[in-house]
């Protein structure tokens, strides 16, 4: 876009502009299943033919996050597993959000011990949090209009001069 | 005779060395020894032909937490051949917390020690890969100890930065 | 021992990875890498983690890696009561709930010494069938997809949620049902629940033949999976394999005939096995076994006796809602159950159900108290993984995908 990134107010041309970038990414967002454990399954349902995801534009779930835009993290992540976690958030492109999927994610959820993270938002930024153990399918769903929403008022000046995420390389196997 | 006092007497005939009580709670039979004889004793109930315990279900200890004695480790073994169920049982000691394996005899009972290790801090000798299951290799404490707290020891597991 | 410090940590696994005392390799000029199918994977049914040393494309050894769904259920069970278990055993198998809450509640039942009711034993059966065929329906599904066959999960799928429509009538919630209670169930089988139960069994026939026109005589599924994986009955019970793996290859044991609990005895059915031992034979068990819970459940909804749910204990068993709320004795003994717990005698049982998987087995200790002292979970799916270095061993990186797709593990059970 760059073009738009010479116009820096908002004018009827970076308005319109706007408008068709932000449509166009909020009807095909495709998620990124970080399934991990019970709501991985209520997540596949909502990709089976029941309660359908591909009629809202996420059309395919791609397990590489080179090639999504949304990181639904669905199940009990543990301080094992957080480190994996902030490994792939970190390889998606921007833009990115993230549904936290469920109460495990949300806040630990019924899981008060010692291995278990309280919330995802101690090392990930979240956009939308589920309540639920699971979550319904359609709770699910509501999630993701609720995500079209946000994207639907972004503007592409937002996602300009980002400084790259800090990609930690490091020599664990 | 019943199958329980079938296998303590050929017990007692086979094996006289070895020292043994038993206990008996709704219908399981628990045979109580001495954690020395216990590859013995598992090899010859493995290997006999009449009683078969060619399967090892579950290998785990016991804290209670107590001075003397303070970890008492179980196996749970069973005949397919007579569908019996078994208990052994051993104590073992806080200062000397070491027990000859016994995946030479049953290979189930590798990944079980190696959890019981995990869990427990029982050093297993002649284990071929003796690892954490699933706690992390650095982790420092042993998760089921009753002096172990609920919500873990702040710090010990460090998370990524935001 | 030495301690174990960060820099030599991950060194221990790589030990394990490359010591393997059967490879006889001299050649100078191998060409090894290692290979790490991560945590996060598309096909490998949650979070496993598996290191594999390959020669080319040939497999020489795995290491697999668990633990990345370890959340403390044995300690967290010594410091709650039997009944707010309830809910977590749900969580250990994710697939069929329905089926651990029965083997908790069963253990804590030999324990106290009390026997549910049995109209409470046949609505357990009930239950216990339709999850093993909705379980079975996904792990076929996701094991034809990891093959290459996508339209199958689809189909598994769309008659899952005909079970889960069920379960959302019989108690509310579509999974992780929490349903079961120490001394019977917690509310009586609803006749719409019956009559969805029948209509379902009446048409699921047809729609599991549909899926197996398309895979039984497939080129390439029998190509990919016939001789992959192999493990012989001998080995299997060597290494502590139980459930339709160990079917697959020709043993014959089954918890619901070897060691009956509820009533399996009053119930005709047949014991499942293929000879082979390969991914081949696995699937054939789990599709036959579908089949024949499909008989079950119409044999015991046919015979369900009428009676009351409930054991009547007033100190161990919760009472009804309705006379807590107007009589004072239930509501001392509501009271005294929820807060002090239901206070078995001393002692410790072992007892294990034939879940889908394999044997579930909790083993408890009590010291009298209303929190059990020791709980352990006797998980089917960590000890069948332990047999998972000794299938893949000599097999091509592919074949890693359906082999661990036959074997079905479920981590949340496997990491407890």
């Amino acid at each position: 876009m760059g073009l738009e990134a010479k116009l820096k107010q908002d004018s009827f041309f970076t308005t319109t502009v706007d408008a068709i970038a932000a449509w166009a990414r909020k009807n095909s967002v495709w998620p990124m299943p970080m399934g991990i454990s019970c709501c991985a399954i209520e997540m596949m349902a909502v990709g089976g033919p029941k309660y359908d995801i591909a009629r809202f534009g996420s059309e395919v779930m791609r397990f590489t996050p080179r090639q999504c835009d949304l990181m639904i993290v669905a199940g009990t992540v543990t301080y094992k597993m957080a480190y994996v976690v902030k490994k792939i958030y970190d390889q998606m492109p921007d833009p990115k959000w993230v549904i936290a999927m469920g109460a495990c994610t949300s806040s630990g959820g019924m899981y008060r011990s010692y291995n278990v993270v309280q919330g995802i938002d101690q090392f990930l930024p979240v956009d939308v949090y589920l309540a639920g153990c699971p979550p319904r399918p359609d709770n699910l769903l509501n999630a993701l209009i609720t995500i079209q929403d946000k994207i639907g008022k972004t503007k592409v000046r937002d996602f300009q001069d980002q400084p790259l995420s800090e990609y930690p390389v490091n020599n664990k196997i | 005779m019943e199958r329980k006092e079938i296998i303590i007497q050929k017990i007692k005939d086979k094996l006289p060395g070895v020292q043994f009580t038993t206990a008996e709670f709704r219908g399981e039979l628990s045979i109580i020894l001495n954690k020395k004889d216990i590859v013995n004793l598992s090899s010859f109930l493995k290997d006999d032909p009449d009683l078969a315990f060619n399967f090892c279900e579950d290998v785990t200890a016991i804290d209670w937490a107590r001075r003397n004695q303070r970890f008492t480790m179980v196996y749970h073994i069973f005949s397919m051949k007579n569908k019996f169920r078994l208990k052994l049982k051993c104590d073992v000691e806080e200062e000397d917390c070491n027990i000859d394996s016994v995946s030479s005899v049953w290979k189930t009972a590798d990944w079980e020690e190696r959890e019981t290790y995990d869990m427990y801090g029982i050093h297993f000798n002649n284990h071929p890969d003796l690892r954490r299951m699933y706690m992390p290799e650095e982790f420092e404490y042993y998760p089921l100890r009753k002096d172990f707290p609920l919500m873990g020891i702040p710090g010990s597991l460090p998370l990524p930065k935001k | 021992m030495e301690k174990v410090i960060k820099e030599n940590a991950h060194s221990k696994i790589l030990d394990a990875l490359l010591a393997d005392k059967d490879i006889t390799i001299e050649d100078a000029l191998e060409n090894e890498m290692i290979l790490n199918m991560g945590p996060q994977h598309p096909a490998t049914h949650g979070v496993l983690r598996l290191l594999l040393r390959l020669d080319g494309e040939t497999i020489v050894s795995c290491v697999p890696e668990l633990g990345y769904l370890h959340r403390g259920y044995e300690k967290m069970a010594e410091n709650m009561s039997y009944h707010e278990f309830i809910p977590h055993s749900d969580r250990l198998d994710y697939l069929a709930p329905l089926s651990n809450n029965v083997a908790w509640v069963l253990a804590v039942e030999k324990l106290i010494g009390i026997e549910a009711p049995p109209r409470a034993q046949y609505i357990r059966m009930l239950i216990c069938e339709l999850s093993r065929i909705a379980s079975h329906l996904i792990a076929i599904g996701s094991f034809a997809m990891d093959v290459g066959a996508l339209t199958v999960l689809l189909w598994t799928l769309r008659e899952r949620e005909k079970i889960l429509d069920i379960w959302d009538i019989l108690c509310g919630a579509r999974f992780t049902t929490s349903y079961t209670r120490i001394g019977g169930v917690a509310n009586d089988i609803q006749p719409e629940a019956i009559a969805k139960a029948e209509w379902f069994i009446n048409q699921f026939d047809d729609n599991l033949t549909e899926c197996e026109y398309l895979l039984n005589n497939n080129r390439i599924f029998i190509g990919r999976l016939e001789g992959v994986g192999v493990v012989s009955g001998e080995d299997a019970i060597q290494l502590g394999i139980t459930g339709p793996t160990l079917r697959g290859s020709g043993i014959a044991y089954d918890l619901r005939r070897d060691m009956p609990y509820l009533f399996y005895n009053d119930l005709d059915f047949k014991v499942i096995t293929h000879d082979g031992g390969d991914c081949l034979a696995r699937y054939f068990v789990r599709v036959d076994e579908c089949r024949e819970s499909a008989k079950m459940v119409r044999q015991i909804l046919s015979k369900m006796p009428k009676g009351n749910i409930l054991f009547n204990s007033p100190k161990k068993v919760l009472p009804d809602k309705v006379e807590i709320y107007t009589k004072m004795e239930e509501l001392i003994h509501d009271f005294m159950i929820v807060n002090f717990g239901i206070n078995p005698p001393v002692g410790e049982i072992y007892n294990a159900i034939e879940n889908p998987k394999g044997e579930l087995g909790f083993y408890i200790v009590s010291k009298g108290e209303g929190h059990p002292w020791k709980c352990k979970i006797r998980s089917p799916s960590m000890v069948n993984c332990q047999g998972l270095p000794h299938m893949i061993k000599g097999c091509m990186v592919s074949d890693v995908v359906a082999i661990v797709g036959s074997i079905d593990p479920v981590m949340g059970e496997a990491d407890k």
